[in-house]
């Protein structure tokens, strides 16, 4: 298992395609540096624009906790998009090109080699958040500094204290990583089910898109189904950043409002992870190899 | 000599299809076992379900004594397979493709051992060259070495020959009776090519819509007394009929093609040769078919096929 695991991880990362994604988002990443470090007190003006006759807020709105936390809202919409290329991608390229009949008449088995496979797709997502985090949020820190963090939700803002904030960006990489990686199981799942790579990518792609849309749709009839699709709890990272208050109505350092949410999500995440790899192997033990 | 492989009630049926029906055979140990059929006859489906790539609908497989359902890592473990087109990750070299497979093979072999195999199937000049960059034939060589790498008992290929120029077929063609003689290797090879087959295998399996037509020695498949001979001339017709007015009647083969076909023994070609000069008949060409085409023809489905080779 070990053994093809690294041989999986070692096709993953010989291939040109992988580096796609890695490119793509540093190449977003510095765009919206860019755009902050050259315009950003006019963002923040835009952005405050309906607190600034009510709050006077001291320091640099603009820091480095603040543009990585643009960069996750903006980003983790669509490295989902990303994931699929590879992960939907792990069965059928091997299909398409002819090398899984050849694969499979090697002595392993098909279980250890959908495993292998899907942990190999799992590495290359973590990697992914991994050299994001490193871009978003070290980057940011070295061109932008800390400060305080001021975030506005639906109805409330939130200030965050610089001293009470790492630990909160590693929650919310922690958690897009479990995100992404069901993104990774869904583009898995379907990998099989096709003998070349377009149809399970954009397949996933519409999957997410479509439960994406209805996930943030504020419609009364598609609040039924919100609860049940993976793309609502896959936001859950933001809950990272909803500090508790006490009774005098002050923050609470290291503390979250919700953090029963953020159980519940992972778990729900969790559970879609190992319903759509548990398929996969079922189905995968089962397929007459014609390719 | 044991059994190395026993099939025994073999069937696939693919919805309405049964691409394989109630087939059994068994291969000897250091036999060339000869799998000919047409396209569509079931060969790939029934060396696909030899090494688990599909399930069986019905039937058993023994490999090495061991069944293959429960014993499947074992046997492919002393197994080496091409199947069809080798096709290997282009964006890796040659070397870097058997080093992978033979870790996969379960064998960790040095740099100098891997090479050693490319230099056997003739790519150690190119071993560091992507394969995106080689032709179908070095592919075929080097879906071999792969099959090769960890030194299987049993090696089994399915159509290894396809794609190939006749220098590749040539090469291939050596390869396996290098194989099974110096090393004494238990090889399954099929093909649609019937002279291919007939040069190599020891034992033939001929079958035909999934159902095996016939098994036996190579040897005894093939009767030299009735070879088929493929005549030419500049005037057909005239020489259809003389033939027919002669004692060379009883030899010709109904046809409808432009070319006589005669069935008779290889050695009374000088004769017949002769007969046509003395008869100012102009022979273009006089020419044996292949025994076991003619064989195969005879017992699968008829004449169409004598005239689709004929062309």
């Amino acid at each position: 298992m070990w053994k093809l695991f690294q041989i999986e991880l070692y096709k993953i990362f010989l291939r040109p395609r992988t580096y796609i994604a890695f490119i793509a988002i540093a190449a977003l990443v510095i765009i919206v540096q860019l755009g902050l470090k050259v315009d950003g007190k006019d963002y923040a003006a835009f952005v405050m624009a309906d607190l600034s006759n009510t709050l006077q807020i001291d320091g640099k709105i603009i820091n480095g906790y603040f543009v990585c936390y643009v960069i996750l809202q903006l980003l983790l919409v669509h490295v989902p998009l990303l994931i699929a290329l590879i992960a939907a991608d792990m069965i059928s390229g091997e299909a398409n090109m002819g090398t899984l009949r050849i694969l499979l008449t090697k002595p392993i088995s098909r279980t250890e080699f959908i495993l292998a496979k899907f942990f190999a797709a799992s590495v290359y997502t973590i990697l992914l958040l991994i050299w994001m985090a490193i871009l978003a949020l070290f980057v940011s820190i070295l061109i932008f500094g800390t400060d305080d963090m001021f975030i506005l939700k639906n109805n409330y803002a939130v200030q965050i204290e610089s001293a009470d904030m790492l630990w909160r960006y590693a929650g919310a990489f922690v958690f897009a990583a479990l995100a992404m990686t069901t993104v990774a199981s869904l583009g898995f799942f379907l990998s099989q089910f096709a003998d070349n790579s377009i149809g399970p990518i954009v397949a996933t792609m519409s999957i997410i898109i479509v439960f994406t849309i209805l996930s943030t749709m504020s419609i009364p009839i598609f609040g039924l189904i919100k609860p049940y699709l993976f793309t609502t709890h896959m936001v859950g990272w933001k809950e990272f950043f909803d500090v508790r208050l006490n009774a005098a109505n002050e923050t609470v350092r290291g503390t979250v409002q919700g953090p029963d949410k953020i159980i519940r999500s992972s778990l729900i995440l969790l559970g879609h992870i190992v319903f759509f790899v548990g398929a996969s192997v079922y189905l995968f033990r089962r397929k007459d190899i014609l390719s | 000599m044991s059994d190395i492989i026993k099939v025994s009630g073999l069937t696939k049926q693919f919805q309405n299809l049964t691409a394989v029906n109630n087939l059994s055979f068994t291969v000897q140990q250091g036999n060339v076992y000869g799998f000919l059929g047409q396209n569509g006859a079931g060969k790939s489906t029934t060396i696909r379900m030899l090494l688990t790539l599909i399930a069986p609908t019905a039937g058993d497989i023994e490999i090495f004594g061991l069944k293959l359902k429960t014993h499947r890592n074992d046997i492919l473990r002393q197994t080496g397979a091409v199947i069809e087109k080798p096709d290997v990750y282009k964006y890796l070299s040659a070397f870097e493709n058997l080093k992978l497979f033979s870790r996969l093979s379960g064998v960790k072999l040095s740099s100098d051992q891997l090479m050693q195999q490319l230099e056997i199937v003739g790519l150690a000049s190119r071993a560091r060259d992507l394969v995106k960059t080689y032709s179908q034939g070095m592919k075929q060589r080097l879906g071999i070495a792969i099959a090769l790498v960890h030194n299987p008992e049993l090696i089994i290929l399915d159509e290894p020959t396809n794609g190939l120029d006749p220098q590749g077929i040539a090469d291939i063609r050596n390869l396996i009776l290098h194989l099974s003689k110096e090393q004494k290797k238990t090889i399954v090879v099929s093909s649609h090519l019937l002279n291919e087959i007939e040069q190599i295998a020891t034992k033939v399996l001929i079958i035909d819509k999934g159902k095996k037509i016939k098994e036996g020695l190579a040897t005894e498949l093939f009767d030299p007394s009735s070879s088929l001979i493929e005549l030419t001339t500049t005037q057909n017709e005239r020489c259809r009929d003389n033939l027919l007015n002669s004692n060379w009647k009883d030899f010709l083969v109904i046809s409808e093609h432009e070319s006589i076909f005669l069935k008779m023994n290889k050695q009374s070609v000088p004769a017949l040769n002769r007969y046509l000069v003395e008869q100012n008949i102009e022979v273009l060409s006089l020419q044996p078919r292949n025994s076991l085409e003619d064989y195969f023809l005879s017992v699968t489905t008829g004449n169409q096929h004598v005239e689709a080779f004929s062309n």
